[in-house]
């Protein structure tokens, strides 16, 4: 049995490592296109306008400021990343418990996690970050001293949010699909309905939760540079600023790949390991 | 209505779009905008994600990658700069080589173009699942019942594919909806675009942040409930679930 056991996994892992080399082909098409892409622009630029600064060069010259934000300054494709960090953080931390109201046996409880999942689910990421950045104020008070808050802690607020409710789903789709044999018989050990959530049911749901909380990451990060519509100084922000001092169209299309690259340079690996995890999963369980 | 204007003058509370003719007429048009802006990208999602599914299953191996490329690209990049990339860089290359003053789509063409490719970039791999669902032996009887490639395709694979998918196809298309708030970015004039003009001229940021919300989840709700009945009414017993 265990022989055979072995022999599958083997084969399965030598599957995924084929997957993982067509996906390394896509990659390098991808790369393919974006350099073709600006060589075209480099010879378009050439023809059409000033021949001293090429493409390229204007986009070293941008590409700190677009990354690592203004000097002294918290900003740019940095802080979209950090946004990303702190805004899953929170999210996780908050699903984790609004998923557990869900199944709670208390019915106000149960109820009540039920409502702020299915309300924040299901409105759009935009129309939060608007209602927490207008409505949440600029500074507050705590114990006489006045702390500012910056735009981008309510950003991360803001988008925490419907991350809590999508994972608290997860979190409610990973306990209910734990066999009930499993509560059944902890009980009849002796447990009590905490200690078997937290030490019998959570840990098996860990290894089912992973691949959709990454694929989460994913469309959080994704989802950050909406803040540049708020005017936080996010990367898309800055690159619209160093398109506006530019002042020429033929800069357009490379920026704008130029910023989408490191997003799918970030992005892509992640989608990856999501992929690998959940075919490892599915097949083992 | 009186009931509004009282609302107004005891508690301050300030919802001009039930009173005030003008704001009623402009917030009705954003709702409407919103609808058919949500209802063309997902037909032309779906539509992308169909025959994305048909050319990922192609014997070129360039066609394949191709796709996947596209899948790829549009999975793993923001959708806000996808539409800006649209709106203002492709918008502009393309009106620069043609001579075209005054680009080529609107702001509302272009979001439709934007979040169509990105919704059709999920929908491919949705409906390649989908594809993949469908067992061998129906297509082989097909085959022997004489149906061409594309038939088998047509009358066989998609209606029974769509079925398998449509849990994943709805939460897709809610994805979508959510996702045409973006389309303010570009001043497409749609809820939420309209909201923010209203409360500029009003100063009713508090109630009209609370009414757009209000208005997303039941648009949301509606999808949601229509999506469920359509699983429902399509089931074959025994397939699937």
């Amino acid at each position: 049995m265990k022989s055979f056991n072995y022999k599958t996994s083997a084969t399965i892992q030598a599957r995924d490592i084929l997957k993982f080399s067509l996906n390394k082909q896509t990659a390098l098409v991808l790369i393919l296109l974006l350099t073709v892409w600006l060589g075209i622009d480099e010879v378009y630029a050439q023809v059409q306008g000033d021949p001293n600064q090429t493409i390229l060069e204007t986009l070293i010259k941008w590409t700190p400021l677009m990354f690592f934000g203004p000097p002294n300054e918290f900003g740019g494709f940095v802080l979209n990343i950090t946004v990303s960090f702190i805004a899953m953080a929170m999210g996780t931390f908050m699903g984790l418990w609004v998923g557990i109201g869900q199944v709670s046996p208390n019915n106000i409880i149960r109820r009540s996690s039920w409502l702020i999942t299915q309300l924040f689910r299901n409105s759009p990421w935009l129309v939060l970050l608007f209602y927490f950045m207008l409505l949440l104020p600029y500074t507050v008070e705590i114990a006489g001293t006045r702390y500012d808050i910056s735009g981008w802690t309510k950003a991360t607020f803001a988008l925490s949010l419907p991350i809590m409710a999508n994972l608290a789903e997860i979190v409610r789709g990973a306990i209910n699909s734990i066999p009930t044999g499993q509560w059944e018989s902890a009980q009849s050990l002796g447990f009590s309905r905490r200690q078997i959530l937290w030490q019998i049911i959570l840990p098996q749901c860990i290894k089912r939760m992973i691949p959709p909380w990454m694929n989460w990451y994913c469309i959080l990060t994704m989802a950050t540079p909406l803040i540049s519509i708020l005017g936080v100084n996010d990367g898309m922000t800055l690159t619209q600023h160093a398109l506006a001092a530019e002042a020429r169209s033929e800069f357009l299309i490379p920026m704008y790949l130029w910023l989408m690259t490191w997003f799918f340079i970030y992005s892509y690996p992640i989608a990856l390991y999501t992929q690998r995890f959940e075919r490892r999963f599915t097949i083992t369980n | 209505m009186d009931w509004f204007l009282w609302l107004h003058s005891e508690h301050g509370i300030k919802l001009t779009i039930f009173y005030d003719h003008w704001d009623r007429g402009r917030f009705i048009k954003g709702i409407w905008t919103t609808i058919h802006l949500s209802f063309v990208t997902i037909v032309l999602s779906i539509v992308i994600g169909i025959i994305g599914a048909w050319f990922q299953k192609s014997n070129f191996v360039w066609i394949r990658l191709i796709v996947q490329g596209y899948i790829q690209f549009f999975r793993n990049t923001p959708p806000l700069i996808q539409l800006y990339f649209f709106y203002f860089a492709i918008d502009t290359f393309l009106s620069s080589i043609f001579n075209i003053h005054g680009g080529i789509l609107g702001s509302y063409g272009w979001a439709v173009v934007s979040l169509s490719f990105f919704a059709g970039a999920f929908n491919v791999e949705i409906f390649r699942a989908g594809v993949e669902a469908v067992p061998e032996s129906t297509i082989e009887s097909a085959v022997s019942l004489g149906y061409s490639r594309r038939q088998i395709y047509q009358y066989v694979t998609l209606p029974l594919a769509f079925r398998v998918c449509l849990p994943a196809l709805n939460n897709n298309l809610i994805n979508l909806i959510k996702t045409t708030t973006v389309a303010y970015a570009i001043a497409v004039p749609e809820t939420l675009y309209i909201a923010n003009q209203i409360w500029s001229d009003e100063y009713n940021v508090f109630e009209m942040m609370n009414v757009v919300w209000v208005i997303y989840i039941i648009i949301v709700g509606f999808l949601v409930w229509l999506m469920d009945r359509w699983e429902r009414s399509t089931r074959i017993p025994g397939f699937g679930q």
